[in-house]
C-alpha cells in the first residue's frame, strides 16, 4: 500500500479556505466568525489529540487502555443522545438508557465483527476495535435518539388514545404498541436512507479513506459493505432496546401511562 | 358493591360505598377534581387508599382486569385507530347500541374524523358499554350532546343500572343529576365530597 503523506505544512494552504470563510462572514456581517474560529480550533485540537492518543493505543495494544477509550466514547455518545431529546426523561434514566443501549448495540456488533470476520490478533487490537466502535456508536446514537424522541413526543400527542385503551382494560403493551411502532420506524429511517443513497450520492468517508490510502476500490467497497451491515444491525438492536426501555419507563406496573415522569419541558 | 375508603390523589380525599344497581351523580365546579377522582378509582393515576369490588382489593387484581370491571369513560374519548370499527372486537355486536344512540349504522368503515364531536362521544360510550363492566365511571358523558341524544344516553344507562350495573356519573347539569342519580355527591374546592339526597 502506498499513500501520499501530509506534513503539517501541507495543511496551511487548505486552512486558508477557512480564513476565507471567516473573511466572508466579516464582510457580509454574518457574525459567524467567532463561532467559526472556536469550531476550527476545537476541531484541530480534537483531531490532533485523537491522532496522538490512537498512536499511543496502537503501540500499547493493551486491553485496559482500549476499554478505557471505548467507555469514554460511549459516555460521549450517551451525552449526545440526552442532548438531542426535546422532552427529556429524568437524567439518571436517560443517561442510563442512552449509555446502556449504545453499549449493547454498538458493543455487540463490534465484537461480532471482531470475533467472526476481521479476527485481528489480538482480537481487541485498538487499530480495529476503536474505529469500528466509533462508526457503530455514531450511527446507533442517531437511531436511538430519534427513536426515543419519537416515543416521548408520540406518547404526549396520543395520550388520549393510549389512555382510552388502558381504561378499557388494555395492557400497557397493547396501549403503547402503535407509538412504539412509529418510534421504531423513525429511528430506522436514516440508516435506510443512507443505504439507498450510498455510492450514488455520497462516497462514505471510510471508503474514501481507504481508497486514498491505496486500497483497491473493490476491496474498499467490501469493507464498506461490512460496515453498513454492522451499522444496520446495531441500529436495529439499539433503537429497539431504547424504545422498549423508554416505553417501560413511561408506564408502570399498574399499567398506567406515567407522563408525569417527563420533567416539565424546557424551552429551547 | 364498590367500596372506596380513604382514596387520596393530589388534593382529593374520598370515601363512599356504591351498591350494585345504584347510580350516583357527581357534581362540582369545573377544575374541582371530579375527573381526578374517577380516574383514581379506575387506577389510571397513582393514588392511595383502599378500593374494593365485592370485597376484593383492587391491588390483588391485575390492572387491566380491574379496568374491565371498573371502567372509566373520558369526556373526550381517545381513538387509537383511524377507522371506527377497529375500536371494537366485534363490531356487529355493537351495532344495536350504535343504532340506538342515533349513530349512522353504516359508520363502521368510516374514518373517525368523519364523526362529529357528539357522535364520537356516543361512540365512545358504546365502546365502553361493550365491556359490560360492573361499575361505570362516566365523566360528563353527555357534555357534547343535544337534548334528544342525551335522553337516549340517560335511558340506556338507566337500563344498565336496573340490571345491576353501578354508575358514578359526573355532570354539570343539576336537572340531569336529579334525574339520573339516586344520590348526589357534591365535590368542593378542598377535594372532599359531601352527599346531598335529592
Amino acid at each position: 500500500m502506498t499513500y501520499i503523506q501530509l506534513s503539517y505544512g501541507d495543511l496551511v494552504l487548505p486552512a486558508l479556505l477557512v480564513v476565507m470563510d471567516g473573511a466572508l462572514s466579516l464582510v457580509l456581517r454574518l457574525k459567524l466568525e467567532r463561532q467559526l474560529a472556536i469550531a476550527t480550533v476545537r476541531m484541530v485540537l480534537q483531531l490532533v489529540l485523537v491522532g496522538y492518543v490512537l498512536t499511543f493505543l496502537f503501540a500499547a495494544v493493551s486491553p485496559l487502555w482500549t476499554a478505557l477509550a471505548a467507555s469514554i466514547m460511549v459516555l460521549f455518545a450517551s451525552r449526545e443522545i440526552v442532548a438531542r431529546q426535546k422532552r427529556r426523561l429524568p437524567a439518571v434514566w436517560s443517561y442510563g438508557l442512552g449509555a446502556g443501549c449504545t453499549l449493547l448495540a454498538a458493543g455487540t456488533v463490534t465484537m461480532f465483527a471482531l470475533l467472526t470476520e476481521l479476527r485481528p490478533d489480538p482480537w481487541y487490537h485498538p487499530r480495529y476495535a476503536l474505529p469500528l466502535l466509533g462508526m457503530m456508536l455514531g450511527n446507533t446514537m442517531t437511531g436511538i435518539s430519534l427513536g426515543l424522541d419519537a416515543l416521548t413526543n408520540g406518547l404526549v400527542r396520543e395520550r388520549a388514545a393510549v389512555e382510552a385503551c388502558l381504561a378499557l382494560g388494555g395492557s400497557r403493551y397493547q396501549a403503547v404498541l402503535p407509538i412504539i411502532r412509529d418510534a421504531l420506524r423513525t429511528g430506522f429511517m436514516p440508516i435506510m436512507n443512507s443505504m439507498a443513497a450510498i455510492g450514488l450520492v455520497s462516497l462514505p468517508g471510510m471508503m474514501t479513506g481507504q481508497i486514498l490510502a491505496g486500497v483497491e476500490p473493490i476491496d474498499a467497497a467490501k469493507y464498506q459493505l461490512l460496515i453498513m451491515f454492522l451499522i444496520t444491525g446495531g441500529t436495529g438492536l439499539g433503537t429497539l432496546t431504547a424504545v422498549l426501555g423508554g416505553a417501560r419507563l413511561l408506564t408502570d406496573h399498574r399499567h398506567r401511562l406515567r407522563l408525569d415522569r417527563i420533567p416539565a419541558e424546557k424551552s429551547t | 358493591m364498590l367500596t372506596v375508603s380513604g382514596l387520596k390523589r393530589l388534593h382529593i380525599a374520598a370515601s363512599f360505598d356504591l351498591q350494585d344497581g345504584e347510580c350516583v351523580a357527581l357534581q362540582g365546579p369545573s377544575g374541582v377534581g371530579k375527573t381526578l377522582l374517577l380516574r383514581a378509582i379506575a387506577d389510571l393515576d397513582p393514588n392511595e387508599g383502599t378500593v374494593k369490588l365485592d370485597g376484593a382489593l383492587r391491588e390483588a387484581i391485575p390492572a387491566p382486569a380491574w379496568r374491565k370491571q371498573v371502567t372509566y369513560l373520558a369526556a373526550e374519548p381517545g381513538w387509537w385507530s383511524d377507522i371506527v370499527q377497529e375500536h371494537f372486537t366485534a363490531w356487529n355486536d355493537a351495532l344495536p347500541l350504535v343504532k340506538r344512540l342515533g349513530l349512522p349504522d353504516d359508520c363502521g368503515p368510516w374514518p373517525i374524523q368523519r364523526l362529529s364531536t357528539g357522535e364520537r362521544q356516543r361512540l365512545g360510550l358504546v365502546r365502553a358499554l361493550m365491556l359490560r363492566s360492573r361499575v361505570l365511571l362516566l365523566d360528563e358523558p353527555t357534555s357534547a350532546l343535544d337534548s334528544a341524544s342525551a335522553t337516549a344516553v340517560e335511558c340506556l344507562i338507566a337500563e344498565r343500572v336496573a340490571n345491576g350495573t353501578s354508575v358514578v356519573w359526573s355532570t354539570h347539569d343539576n336537572a340531569q343529576a336529579r334525574r339520573i342519580g339516586s344520590r348526589i355527591f357534591a365535590m368542593s374546592a378542598d377535594g372532599r365530597i359531601e352527599e346531598d339526597r335529592p
